[in-house]
């Protein structure tokens, strides 16, 4: 089985259908929402209908953050997201919002298990950025692998008897075979606003029988879903971020 | 995780145990059967003591990963990992011994040296360009196919270049073999290509004068030595080994990374026509440095230590070799023109690229006189200063051209396998425009075949046509 990671698509429709033209390509038969389907970018409404077909087709589903902060108005964010939130809440039916909030924490699925940030505190939104909080995830799971998103930052760790677990950033489109008998914490990047100077939209895909993840980066038409940004009034820095990849 | 005795008929994940082959101190190899398997297999276990060193069993996890990645004539093939949970094992081609480090007994001629070390440079640099790094290279991981390429084996402390690093962060000590070692390497550095190439300079040493140029430090500290005490020169204990071998060795086994080959692909090169080699002072050498510059560096040799690492850990600056093959028929001087302006264009765009100069004689030219010799060598001169007059206007260097005469009835296939066996990483060729003449049209499949065989990059250069003065350059995969 194939199995196409997506983690935090933040509204961006252009880099959303970039993404799944390419798992398709490559086979993909298989759909994960790492969470944050929503926020930053001009399509929430959008991007939340086609999640929610693909979910009723078999395809799964996490909350992350802003997806909750949609829902609660008492989560916590930074001036420009918490505008975006309310922008977005004005843009979403009854049906979109009850898709939201129907979706869990975390999804496990035999080794695997899938959750927007640290698997030690789901709700609480821990960003896997180093060793030390990929350690506290592995400590929190007895699953061997764990997929996540949140940062934006590609990432990599594996579990270590001796050392906190090893960071290591992937190469593109490189398959990395997650050895069995060691368990790997993967960190995929930013579907919709990727943050690593890279602009290209950013998924995963992972072979479960060769066991094998690739992190795969994807350009797609950023100008547009920036002029879409600037067009909806949104907060300019959002817009040129996404053409920077910062 | 399992700790049955293997036995000899037992079967593992379809994998028959023939028999065992080899009883190491870190693994069993035992030679294996599978029905839809063609090609003899070994299955390699680990001896997994868990009381005892953890680093063999990461060594082993990083065998498995790297050995599913490789590929090609220099690498047993690899057909399966075991997983650990139940029975770790690693199933790959049977590679019919014996070991490098099984014929060190003997004195070898020199030519057979040259060869041993082109096939393990071609070997390494294969390596190299599928992202991995051998780090523990000695005549004990080095076998031969009949062809004579040289297969490399025991990945237990490689690294891969784009797959996370078990080794790194897990041990802080250095690893490898302590005879054959580069100096960064007891520094930790894991990352420069380098490293392979000092080991192979040890082993070239030790093939051209039977003993090791560092001797057999006990300890991993006594590695620190070689970086102030050069070794004896091959050529104080064997005198007929030419300067330019003697230069080669030495400068692989320069401690400082980039004093020494920047590729396995340029040491192949000057190990082939060392006739080119550029001699420095390494080749003359005659005896180890006085006490006074060894006590002097050993003085500074935190600071050189400081230096090596530097050093090592900026990457070697590609030096390409781009290969331009001229024809020196008087009636082309239009195409040889344009080849001239590729050249430069082409070296312009790489800096540190080396040009190779190659013009392809027929061999039929040669036999025309009865006095093959005599008549030969006129041909050879003359041909050799022609290529030099055509290039001179690009005013290389020594020692970033060189000139090369081959000799076939086939210039199509003499030039690609001087690409191949050379790993020229572009290749310029003329090509005559298209004027719809016999002759215009054979020499044409020339330039076709050879665009079509190469392994590498291929310019195809024009003359401008009467009525079309541009040139046309058209690449190729």
């Amino acid at each position: 089985m194939l199995i196409a990671l997506l983690a935090d698509v933040h509204g961006n429709r252009e880099a959303l259908t970039a993404c799944l033209a390419d798992a398709e390509r490559a086979g993909a038969d298989r759909y994960v929402f790492l969470g944050d389907l929503v926020g930053y970018g001009a399509d929430p409404a959008w991007v939340i209908d086609l999640a929610a077909e693909m979910v009723a087709a078999g395809a799964v589903a996490v909350l992350g953050n802003h997806d909750a902060a949609v829902l609660n108005p008492s989560e916590t964010m930074n001036a420009v997201a918490s505008a975006v939130i309310a922008w977005t809440r004005t843009r979403l039916n009854e049906a979109q919002r009850s898709f939201l909030a129907r979706l869990p924490l975390t999804v496990e699925e035999g080794a695997r298990l899938f959750v927007h940030a640290s698997a030690s505190a789901p709700d609480t939104w821990i960003y896997v950025m180093s060793s030390r909080e990929a350690f506290q995830s592995f400590r929190a799971t007895h699953h061997r692998l764990t997929f996540c998103g949140h940062t934006h930052f590609p990432a990599l760790f594996n579990e270590s008897p001796r050392t906190l677990p090893q960071h290591h950033v992937p190469a593109d489109g490189r398959p990395i075979p997650l050895l069995g008998q060691r368990r790997w914490l993967a960190v995929l990047g930013a579907v919709g606003q990727p943050r690593d100077k890279n602009p290209a939209a950013c998924y995963g895909l992972f072979d479960d029988v060769d066991n094998r993840l690739t992190y795969v980066r994807v350009p797609y038409d950023v100008e547009l879903a920036a002029r879409k940004i600037r067009k909806a009034g949104l907060p300019e820095f959002l817009a040129t971020r996404l053409t920077m990849g910062i | 995780m399992a700790k049955a005795q293997l036995t000899a008929g037992m079967t593992i994940d379809g994998f028959r145990l023939d028999e065992r082959l080899h009883r190491g101190g870190m693994a069993d190899i035992w030679r294996a059967s599978r029905n839809d398997i063609d090609f003899p297999i070994v299955l390699k276990v680990p001896l997994l003591d868990f009381e005892g060193d953890i680093s063999l069993i990461v060594g082993f996890e990083v065998e498995q990963m790297i050995m599913a990645e490789l590929k090609g004539p220099h690498v047993p093939r690899w057909v399966a990992n075991g997983d650990f949970a139940v029975q770790p094992y690693i199933v790959m081609e049977q590679i019919a011994g014996p070991t490098l480090a099984k014929s060190l007994g003997r004195t070898w001629p020199l030519d057979e040296i040259v060869e041993t070390g082109a096939q393990v440079a071609a070997a390494l640099s294969d390596l190299h360009q599928q992202d991995v790094l051998h780090l523990d290279l000695k005549p004990g991981n080095i076998l031969f196919r009949l062809s004579g390429a040289a297969v490399l084996i025991d990945f237990g402390l490689s690294r891969h270049r784009h797959l996370p690093d078990l080794l790194d962060e897990q041990f802080h000590r250095p690893m490898g073999t302590t005879e054959y070692m580069a100096p960064e390497q007891l520094l930790r550095v894991r990352s420069d290509q380098r490293s392979d190439i000092y080991a192979l300079g040890a082993i070239l040493y030790q093939l051209a004068t039977g003993r090791l140029p560092f001797g057999i430090p006990a300890r991993m500290r006594q590695v620190r030595r070689r970086v102030w005490r050069d070794p004896v020169p091959p050529r104080a204990l064997r005198p007929e080994i030419p300067a330019a071998l003697q230069e080669i060795i030495l400068r692989c086994l320069e401690p400082m990374p980039a004093a020494r080959y920047a590729g396995a692909g340029d040491l192949m090169f000057d190990l082939r026509h060392q006739d080119l080699v550029v001699l420095t002072e390494r080749a003359e050498r005659m005896q180890q440095s006085d006490f006074r510059t060894v006590f002097a560096r050993r003085l500074r040799a935190g600071k050189i230590m400081r230096q090596i690492h530097a050093s090592a850990t900026k990457p070697p600056p590609r030096a390409p070799i781009i290969l331009v093959a001229v024809s020196l028929r008087p009636e082309i001087e239009e195409v040889r023109q344009a080849l001239l302006e590729a050249a430069a264009s082409v070296l312009a765009n790489m800096p540190g690229a080396r040009l190779a100069c190659i013009n392809v004689m027929p061999a039929s030219l040669i036999a025309i006189d009865e006095n093959i010799d005599a008549a030969g060598d006129n041909v050879h001169v003359q041909r050799l200063v022609e290529l030099r007059n055509w290039a001179a206007p690009l005013e290389l260097p020594k020692g970033k051209i060189t000139y090369h005469l081959l000799e076939s009835r086939n210039i199509a296939a003499a030039v690609v396998n001087f690409a191949r066996s050379n790993k020229v990483d572009h290749l310029i060729i003329g090509a005559p425009t298209s004027t719809g003449s016999f002759a215009g049209k054979v020499r044409g499949k020339v330039s076709a075949q050879i665009t079509a065989e190469a392994p590498c990059t291929v310019t195809v250069v024009r003359a401008a046509g009467e009525s079309n003065r541009l040139r046309e350059v058209e690449p190729a995969a």
